[in-house]
């Protein structure tokens, strides 16, 4: 389970330890991606198989059968004019030039021709000059030379010609096909027949189309061979030209009736012609592309949702995470802190003690030196003496009063509950301050309340926030100002002190951050941030409130209320 | 002065004989002992009024000794004479027992009045 918790850690990023703001950015972000991975790929695969799997369906159950189809009736129609080109060749190679160019001769093979494919309507000999030589049919004969036009030149190069479709004999539909014979004397001939084709309308019902469907031969620049249902009659141009390709093809697109079609179509060989068949988009896949656009939309509805949730949820997990870093952060420097001042608390009280002793026998020294002046009247230079034993006397109760003050702040270590005059406390704290203020000429003005209850609170607590507002104050002032600090006796359960400078006092923007923890505004290495957040802390377990005023450049108060009784809490600090 | 008797004890000698002969030189009688043992030997045979009485010594400390003081001779009335603070914080145990706390240094004239008090409450007990 470690190895996995590491591996997670490190590809989100937690931080480890009291992480910086960029660590907490970078693992919200990790955590992010790595969710949205995790919800949405399943989401987005799922909706690529459905398609995939449609577009194979759609191939199998419409597109094969299509293609299938278009080449079956390419087939027919190739075989149709295959078959009337072998009949032109079998007359070529069956009888001579001299044969075929005599007319009674050529009507009597296009009589029998025309019984076996009613559809030849004449027939023609071109000698190889393109001269016209011979005729059989409805028509009268044409004399004439075809040298230079685009069929006769082609004929030539190829061998075979089929013509696009014209109207010819009461506007049927026609369209002539010729080749050309090479014998071996070399006297070449092209023999030319025109061919009535309504029997391609045949083959193309013989397809059994549904009637939404269409089938049509079209030529190479988009010119309709053949009757469309729905893009228009013969020798029409519908707006419909199929991209050139060898292979029978199927294309998707929209038709300018503004149906969705599919249109498969493939080249006939040996002319210009090629064969399209249309076939309109079924309704249960016209119902699939509906809702395929439903989908479409409640996925990408749904993938913002999740997108949107996640950002959230990982917001507020991250920054909860964050809280409790500096929470536990703060619970650690706290306890580092109150660690330190219990070293230098028993460390004060040793100091004091050891130096106490010697300060004993310095005061009974001098004492029985005074003594001894004292008793012997005649004692020379008596009164200078004794001044200077008073002398000695007097500084070692200035060392008393050190090294007394020394063991109150040791004392202050320990937590307890006891009768308390707010006064006296306040007193006692302000006699650290005594010598700083002096130096930096700070005025320190009292206004205590004489008839101040006596309460029932934490001494040692309570002079440590007095200490830490009491130091804020003289960091507020440059030089030379003032500090007020007031009691007063505020209700039956509480009563308030204030410390009033006339410091540099704070903007509203720092006011908003002052009891969190690590904000400061003192040069890095100056302050831990951490003084106001303690001091809030304690005044908040002993009951009380603590308040702030303050207006750049006029000064701060800082009102702190402390129940008048404070109940001594269990397996609190 | 009347004849006041008292035990001093503590373990700085040079306090001890200096506050000694200070006391004397006030006619209070004062027999001195610097350490707990040593007081409480000299207690096997001579009754002092009030005993003054150091709590940080080495060997037996000032609040064994107390402690075995007052089972011994409940009427004696005890002075704690300490370098520690002057209020029975930090001295569990003890402060019920003795007649008063005293913090060195301490002025001459605090403590006799103190001793005043301590036999004049000693001689009211028995």
């Amino acid at each position: 389970m470690k190895p996995l918790n590491d591996m997670i850690s490190q590809l989100v990023g937690i931080p480890a330890e009291d992480g910086a703001p960029k660590g907490y950015r970078t693992a919200k972000r990790n955590i992010s991606i790595l969710i949205l991975v995790i919800t949405l790929a399943p989401t987005i695969v799922m909706t690529a198989i459905n398609y995939l799997e449609y577009q194979r369906s759609l191939k199998e159950e419409i597109l094969a059968p299509m293609r299938a189809l278009v080449n079956k009736t390419k087939d027919s129609f190739e075989l149709f004019l295959s078959e009337r080109l072998s009949t032109l060749n079998f007359i070529s190679s069956a009888y001579t030039y001299d044969e075929l160019a005599d007319e009674k001769k050529l009507n009597r093979i296009f009589r029998v021709i025309k019984k076996e494919f009613e559809d030849f309507v004449d027939l023609d000999l071109i000698n190889s000059d393109g001269t016209h030589i011979s005729y059989a049919g409805p028509y009268y004969s044409q004399n004439g030379n075809y040298a230079g036009q685009g069929w006769f030149d082609q004929v030539k190069v190829k061998g075979v010609y089929v013509s696009d479709v014209f109207r010819g004999f009461q506007r049927f539909p026609n369209i002539a096909v010729a080749v050309q014979h090479i014998p071996n004397d070399g006297r070449e001939w092209i023999l030319r027949a025109t061919i009535n084709i309504e029997k391609f309308d045949n083959l193309i019902s013989s397809m059994n189309l549904d009637p939404e469907s269409d089938a049509f031969l079209i030529n190479h620049q988009g010119v309709l061979q053949t009757k469309s249902k729905f893009y228009g009659d013969v020798l029409e141009q519908p707006p419909l030209v199929p991209p050139k390709s060898l292979e029978p093809i199927v294309i998707e697109q929209t038709d300018y009736l503004g149906r969705h079609v599919f249109l498969a179509y493939s080249y006939l060989n040996y002319t210009n012609f090629i064969f399209a068949l249309v076939r309109p988009l079924p309704d249960t896949l016209k119902e699939w592309y509906i809702s395929r656009a439903g989908l479409l939309i409640s996925l990408l509805a749904f993938v913002v949702g999740i997108f949107l949730m996640v950002l959230k949820l990982t917001d507020i997990t991250i920054s909860r995470i964050k809280e409790s870093d500096d929470k536990r952060l703060l619970a650690m420097r706290e306890m580092e802190h109150s660690h330190k001042l219990a070293s230098i608390g028993r460390l004060a009280a040793g100091v004091a003690h050891e130096v106490n002793n010697p300060l004993a026998i310095v005061n009974e020294k001098a004492g029985l030196m005074k003594d001894l002046i004292e008793y012997r009247a005649d004692f020379p230079d008596r009164e200078k003496f004794l001044n200077l034993v008073d002398a000695i006397i007097q500084t070692v109760e200035r060392c008393r009063a050190i090294t007394h003050r020394l063991l109150g702040f040791a004392r202050r270590i320990d937590v307890e509950i006891q009768i308390l005059d707010l006064n006296e406390v306040i007193k006692e704290t302000l006699a650290f301050l005594e010598k700083e203020a002096l130096y930096r000429n700070i005025a320190i003005k009292l206004n205590l309340d004489k008839n101040l209850p006596r309460i029932l609170s934490d001494k040692g607590q309570l002079q440590q926030v007095f200490l830490n507002l009491l130091n804020n104050a003289f960091a507020a002032i440059e030089t030379g100002g003032t500090v007020y600090v007031a009691t007063f006796d505020r209700d039956e359960k509480m009563v308030g002190v204030t410390f009033e400078d006339t410091g540099q006092g704070m903007s509203d923007e720092t006011l908003k951050h002052i009891f969190e923890p690590f904000f400061t505004t003192k040069k890095a290495g100056y302050g831990t941030g951490l003084g106001l957040s303690i001091s809030s802390g304690i005044i908040k377990r002993l009951g009380g409130e603590m308040g702030v005023r303050s207006k750049l450049g006029e000064g701060t108060t800082f009102t702190i209320y402390i129940p008048k009784e404070t109940l001594q809490q269990t397996g609190d600090s | 002065m009347i004849n006041w008797k008292v035990l001093l004890v503590d373990d700085e000698k040079d306090f001890v004989l200096t506050l000694a002969e200070r006391l004397g030189l006030r006619g209070i009688e004062v027999i001195t002992a610097f350490d707990g043992e040593g007081a409480l030997q000299i207690l096997k045979n001579c009754r002092p009024d009030v005993m003054i009485l150091d709590l940080m010594m080495p060997g037996m400390s000032g609040s064994v000794v107390l402690e075995k003081v007052k089972k011994l001779y409940p009427g004696l009335q005890v002075i704690i004479l300490t370098g520690m603070g002057s209020t029975p914080e930090g001295t569990t145990g003890v402060d019920l027992c003795a007649f008063e706390y005293l913090s060195k240094p301490v002025k001459i004239d605090d403590l006799i009045d103190k001793i005043g008090r301590a036999i004049k409450k000693g001689s009211a007990v028995n």
